[in-house]
């Protein structure tokens, strides 16, 4: 059974259509990487795998869970999709440990004992242990994107989304927060990956999804997307992005030797 | 001597420090302080006042304030609540009821709720006597400005707070009850205090309810004082009195917003 399976998914705004029949799977262990221009509707489609957004219409099934369906215990199918988010949304009035623990508490009815020591596992694989007493206005965007994995992970998901968990960082933190994301799929998390960072998604997808316009342009391994890609779209996109000293004045219309 | 930018910046402050003070001290001389004492400020109608002054007057005055809080309070954040819901007639009820209690005169809720409830329920009453008719009376005009101070607090905790804690598997009631709402009360400590602090002074208006000696509160037992000694004094030391708890409280919260701005 696949993890996600998603069929025919449309999602408008009002009069704008952001996702436009999207089909996609992602079997156990695969880490699926979507890349594209931005307003292409990836961080849409991730928002709509838990149902932050509802989808117009289409199907989306989580381990075999219907989401859309009106009967569906969100909250339950929730409980098993880990998800990171841009701008980290750690809990400001708690610290590192109550981050990791409130929800194992209040949603897993997990002791206090039993918490903290899923929150200090979970923070030791961030390479956070020293920081559980700190608030998160304490720490670096790194450190904060790192906890807000820990506190995914304290919820035993078995399903990760990144919502291009290091746009927001400056560049000299986008590397540990790759390292966690990098170790995560080392040991078999199944993850769908929102990112703009190239580099990671050649190196760790097993499948990466290149989105256009609310549609799915191409998805293939790593080293046909990005070593001989099909569409004249995501060759021109990849241009742009991997090579972005290299666009040319007359690409983008721009006359300044004139 | 030429003048500089600088100096003359400098000048130019040093004279208006000077004009100020000469403003002050020119209005503190020129009053007949004589006079002034003798009407408020003799110590014998000071003194005649205490121990009730404070044994029951400013007890009774700070608990009024307190049941008439706790009451706005918890009004008021369900009336917060109702406004932010996606359920209209909520909306509507909530709109509505702010924007009338808002409107009315403290003294006038505080007299419908006073009259008007034994006329309406004859064979039912406010239980409190007139404690639960000052905490109906008074809350429920607090709790249409608090609901409107807790509103805006709730909207201003980021909406990606609510995302991550349901994304986490919370119900919308527990995101709000552990994430959202302890945020948005940080948020509104101060303007909350301003509520406690115009409600303490509200307590004033009691006096509609008809107190007895043990139910006075400050600003009628020194209008009382005031009638049988003819002389103004009480004012005074009521007034003190409201310092002593309108001042602690400006100084608490600025503890609370150093700590949440700590943490923040």
């Amino acid at each position: 059974m696949s993890t996600i399976e998603i069929g025919d998914l449309h999602k408008s705004f009002g009069r704008l259509e952001v996702l436009r029949g999207i089909d996609l799977s992602v079997e156990p262990g695969e880490v699926v990487c979507v890349i594209g221009p931005s307003g292409s509707g990836k961080s849409t489609l991730l928002r709509c795998v838990n149902l932050l957004e509802e989808p117009t219409s289409g199907s989306i099934r989580v381990a075999g869970v219907e989401v859309t369906d009106p009967d569906c215990d969100i909250d339950a199918v929730r409980r098993g999709i880990g998800m990171v988010f841009q701008q980290f949304n750690l809990f400001g009035h708690l610290t590192v440990r109550e981050n990791v623990t409130i929800a194992q508490r209040r949603v897993l009815k997990r002791g206090r004992a039993e918490a903290n020591r899923f929150a200090a596992d979970n923070l030791d694989r961030v390479g956070l242990s020293d920081k559980a007493d700190a608030y998160p206005a304490q720490l670096s965007g790194g450190q904060q994107q790192r906890v807000a994995i820990a506190r995914a992970l304290a919820m035993d998901p078995q399903l990760m989304l990144f919502d291009e968990p290091t746009s927001a960082l400056d560049p000299e933190l986008v590397g540990e927060v790759l390292a966690v994301m990098r170790g995560l799929a080392a040991e078999g998390m199944t993850m769908l990956v929102v990112t703009h960072e190239m580099a990671f998604a050649r190196e760790v997808a097993s499948r990466v999804v290149f989105m256009d316009a609310g549609v799915v342009v191409e998805e293939g391994p790593p080293a046909e997307v990005f070593g001989s890609p099909r569409a004249d779209r995501t060759r021109e996109f990849l241009h742009r992005v991997l090579e972005p000293t290299r666009v040319s004045e007359t690409e983008i219309g721009a006359h300044l030797a004139d | 001597m030429t003048l500089t930018p600088r100096r003359r910046r400098r000048l130019v402050r040093v004279a208006g420090y000077f004009l100020f003070a000469l403003v002050i001290l020119a209005a503190v001389g020129s009053a007949d302080w004589g006079r002034l004492s003798d009407a408020f400020f003799r110590s014998d109608v000071a003194g005649s006042m205490f121990p009730e002054a404070i044994t029951v007057a400013l007890r009774n005055t700070i608990l009024y304030t307190l049941l008439a809080f706790v009451f706005g309070l918890t009004l008021g954040l369900g009336l917060a609540l109702m406004r932010l819901s996606t359920i209209l007639p909520y909306r509507w009820f909530a709109t509505a009821y702010i924007e009338l209690f808002r409107g009315l005169p403290a003294l006038l809720v505080l007299f419908m709720v006073g009259y008007g409830v034994p006329l309406a329920f004859p064979d039912r009453e406010i239980p409190g006597g007139v404690y639960g008719s000052v905490t109906v009376g008074l809350g429920l005009t607090a709790a249409a400005y608090m609901a409107e101070t807790l509103r805006a607090g709730i909207q201003a905790v980021p909406k990606g707070q609510l995302e991550a804690a349901r994304t986490l598997g919370m119900s919308h009631p527990r995101a709000m009850i552990s994430i959202v709402l302890p945020q948005a009360f940080r948020i509104v400590i101060p303007p909350l205090t301003n509520e406690i602090i115009l409600l303490t002074k509200d307590t004033s208006l009691v006096y509609v309810l008809g107190v007895t000696s043990s139910t006075i509160e400050l600003t009628k037992f020194a209008g009382d004082t005031l009638n049988t000694r003819v002389n103004p004094t009480p004012l005074v030391v009521a007034g003190l009195l409201y310092l002593v708890v309108t001042l602690p409280l400006s100084q608490l919260v600025r503890g609370l917003e150093r700590r949440a701005a700590r943490e923040r």
